[in-house]
């Protein structure tokens, strides 16, 4: 697979070859409006994400407009973490040489491939047959579970909502709140099949109510926390000046996992890096208010290699490529690699919360799963291809970004690809019709106004389906257009005098 | 090609167009400090500390050692274990109703995992957010202590809260070469996996009691 991005384009773009390759799981998928198509017919699941979207969103919102400079915060975000991305190379080394300095172990990898082999090689010279993981993106893109499973290793995840979901033999469908889809009844049925299978069963009298599961989880993984001699951890962030590495998190999972056992692995991509040690400042504001509408997090770990007769004694860091620095080589496109993976554009997201997270075919869903996929993947699979149409560009994910990652501009781009490299379809054809009124404000006033009358017309109720856009629509709620058009709303309010 | 070289090479070309200097990025404009009095900053840092569902006590310094006492025997604490550098005035008259551990002879995990509570000091409090900091010095012990006992009663002085997060980072920035970890911790561990009921007590301490010196 060697399809460029498209738009302006670094210098030699033939040097970033390959792309990250589609992992087997996800051939085949069926492309999103047929996988969203199933997943919306699941009734449950549309529920509870409602409710956990909204949720998640009002409390990002009470915590937000708590800090009275949010917007010059989110500037900052955007702006130091454009330094480590485009002096990437420098930052890097600099990483390298304060974790060496640190008593860590650095190693390089170039996908998924070299990064699972590398844990692997460490894995087994420990000659253990377990280990213990933090939730972690990275390792789920790179499918590390798998591989060490396929070389007889157990990989036990440790975040409560992934020992839901990896009991379940079921995959995650949001980036925080992974088994958001399984209401309490489901997860005591799966605590009380599975969890003697691979290790303390859950006790018998156990009920649905969330501190008895809770407690039937802390029991389980208590026991595998404390005879572990191997954990395997991502990074939130990995600090060059000084070699530090961090890891937000919740339950106490994380800082069981990073510091209980005697070695300790993480997989870091290369976009984690900040430059300096006072960009936690704005970063460690940033990251906790917008994912879990917290003012911070209850556990924040940060280590820097070897502290000694304190945690690990043996410190491994993985620098993974995996497709990134393809991405990096696209002028617009490469504000997508600032994302921390807050999950804010998720929970905005109107499409995302209809047909949640499985629908997207990778462990990146909604918004920025839209962006990223296609350009970490290219856009050949189906999935890929319909991807960039998963959204109603209706702005949201841009307004909730913290690092202001315009997900709307890189989502028409994206589909710019997707159609040239398709020649025509209709969904193409509808595409450029919009192209073709969108690019001049008369057009669109006069489409805005045939739109408002149809708003009329419909009175207010949600339209099923476009005409001429069929099976476009046929997955999305199109909402009602307006009675009025905003530019109408602007005219008749601000019209005239008030020139701003 | 190394791994290593190949990576390098890769992100340098694909940032050939920038012609910025490396740590030249827009100037922030100056954050707003929170315009807070030391008196300001105690009261919203035990507000906000409440507010994560721990136990917040604010006593006069000389009254530690009997708060401390007292907050171990109404959570039912019958052993503690202690970081070599804390204060004994701090644990001295535990004895009596409390089996007390020096963190030497806590050695191994299950030791720990038998222990009731745990007592520290800490580096720094950051009042917007409620949260503590342990830089793991003398008084705070090894990461473990704090993480694997149910109670964690952590004395803080008040001359160590500080207004908000970048003002921490300020004061906390590491050494290269030294390692020093920390943890930043913000309330009893918590998880909102089920059906977004919040549930305290998950992995780490169920009970955190916060005891401000002043
Ligand atoms: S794109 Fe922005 S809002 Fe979405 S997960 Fe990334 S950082 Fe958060």
């Amino acid at each position: 697979m060697t399809t460029q991005p498209s738009g302006p384009v670094g210098a030699s773009p033939a040097a970033y070859a390959p792309l990250q390759e589609t992992s087997p799981t996800f051939v085949g998928m069926p492309k999103f409006p047929k996988a969203a198509r199933a997943e919306l017919a699941n009734a449950q699941q549309r529920k509870n994400l409602r409710h956990a979207t909204h949720t998640i969103r009002t409390k990002r919102g009470n915590v937000v407009r708590e800090i009275d400079d949010w917007e010059a915060l989110r500037v900052a975000g955007a702006d130091l973490k454009d330094e480590a991305l485009t002096h990437l190379g420098d930052y890097l080394e600099q990483l390298e040489s304060s974790l060496t300095a640190n008593g860590a172990v650095v190693h390089w990898a170039r996908d998924a491939q070299e990064a699972n082999r590398i844990v692997l090689d460490i894995v087994q010279s420990k000659h253990v047959d377990e280990v213990v993981k933090v939730k972690s993106m990275v390792t789920q893109e790179i499918e590390l579970n798998e591989a060490l499973e396929a070389a007889g290793i157990n990989a036990w995840e440790t975040d409560l909502a992934e020992l839901i979901v990896q009991l379940g033999h079921d995959r995650p469908s949001h980036i925080l709140v992974p088994a958001i889809h399984r209401n309490r009844s489901e997860i005591r049925e799966i605590f009380l099949r599975e969890m003697g299978q691979v290790g303390r069963p859950a006790p018998a009298d156990l009920t649905d109510d969330p501190p008895r599961l809770a407690e039937a989880a802390r029991l389980h993984l208590r026991e595998k926390f404390l005879r572990a001699k191997v954990g395997i951890s991502g990074a939130n962030f990995a600090i060059a000046d000084t070699g530090t590495l961090v890891v937000v998190e919740s339950e106490g999972n994380g800082r069981m996992c990073l510091t209980l056992p005697e070695t300790l692995i993480s997989v870091v991509g290369i976009e984690k890096v900040l430059p300096t040690w006072e960009d936690l400042g704005p970063m460690l504001q940033l990251l906790p208010r917008s994912s879990t509408g917290e003012r911070m997090n209850p556990y924040t770990t940060m280590w820097s290699g070897v502290h000694e007769g304190d945690g690990p004694q043996e410190v491994h860091v993985v620098l993974l490529d995996n497709g990134r620095s393809h991405v990096l080589g696209d002028r617009l496109g490469r504000q997508a690699l600032r994302c921390i993976r807050c999950s804010a554009c998720l929970n905005v997201c109107p499409v995302y919360e209809r047909t949640g997270g499985h629908a997207y075919g990778s462990v990146y869903p909604g918004p920025i799963g839209a962006v990223l996929n296609p350009q970490l993947r290219g856009t050949a699979s189906d999935i890929d291809k319909s991807l960039p149409y998963a959204s109603s560009l209706c702005g949201a994910c841009f307004d909730a970004c913290p690092v202001r990652i315009n997900i709307p501009e890189l989502l028409v781009e994206l589909r710019g690809t997707v159609v040239k490299n398709a020649g025509n379809t209709p969904e193409s054809a509808a595409m450029k019709a919009a192209a073709w009124v969108l690019s001049d404000p008369k057009r669109l006033a006069v489409a805005q106004r045939a739109a408002t009358t149809a708003g009329r017309l419909t009175g207010g109720k949600p339209l099923r389906s476009i005409p001429g856009l069929g099976a476009w629509t046929n997955a999305r709620d199109v909402p009602s257009p307006p009675k009025e058009s905003f530019r109408q709303w602007w005219a008749r309010e601000r019209g005239k005098g008030d020139g701003r | 090609m190394s791994a290593r070289e190949e990576i390098l090479q890769r992100v340098r070309g694909a940032v050939a167009d920038v012609t910025t200097p490396v740590g030249q990025r827009p100037v922030a404009p100056a954050r707003t400090m929170h315009d807070l009095s030391d008196a300001g900053a105690l009261e919203l840092f035990a507000e906000r500390v409440a507010d994560y569902r721990a136990t917040v006590i604010r006593v006069a310094t000389a009254d530690v050692p009997a708060t401390v006492a007292d907050a171990l025997a109404r959570l039912g604490c019958r052993s503690v274990v202690v970081p070599s550098g804390l204060d004994p005035a701090w644990t001295a008259g535990l004895d009596a109703a409390v089996t007390v551990l020096p963190e030497v002879e806590a050695t191994s995990h299950a030791q720990l995992d038998a222990v009731d509570a745990v007592v520290t000091a800490a580096k720094v409090g950051i009042a917007v957010t409620g949260t503590i900091i342990l830089d793991h010095g003398p008084d705070q012990g090894r990461r473990e202590l704090t993480l694997v006992p149910d109670t964690h009663v952590c004395v803080i002085g008040a001359d160590q809260v500080v207004p908000d997060v970048p003002d921490a980072v300020a004061r906390l920035r590491p050494e290269v070469g030294a390692a020093q970890p920390l943890t930043w911790i913000s309330g009893p561990s918590a998880t909102s996996d089920i059906e977004l009921n919040r549930v305290e007590g998950v992995h780490g301490p169920r009970n955190l009691v916060v005891v401000i010196a002043e």
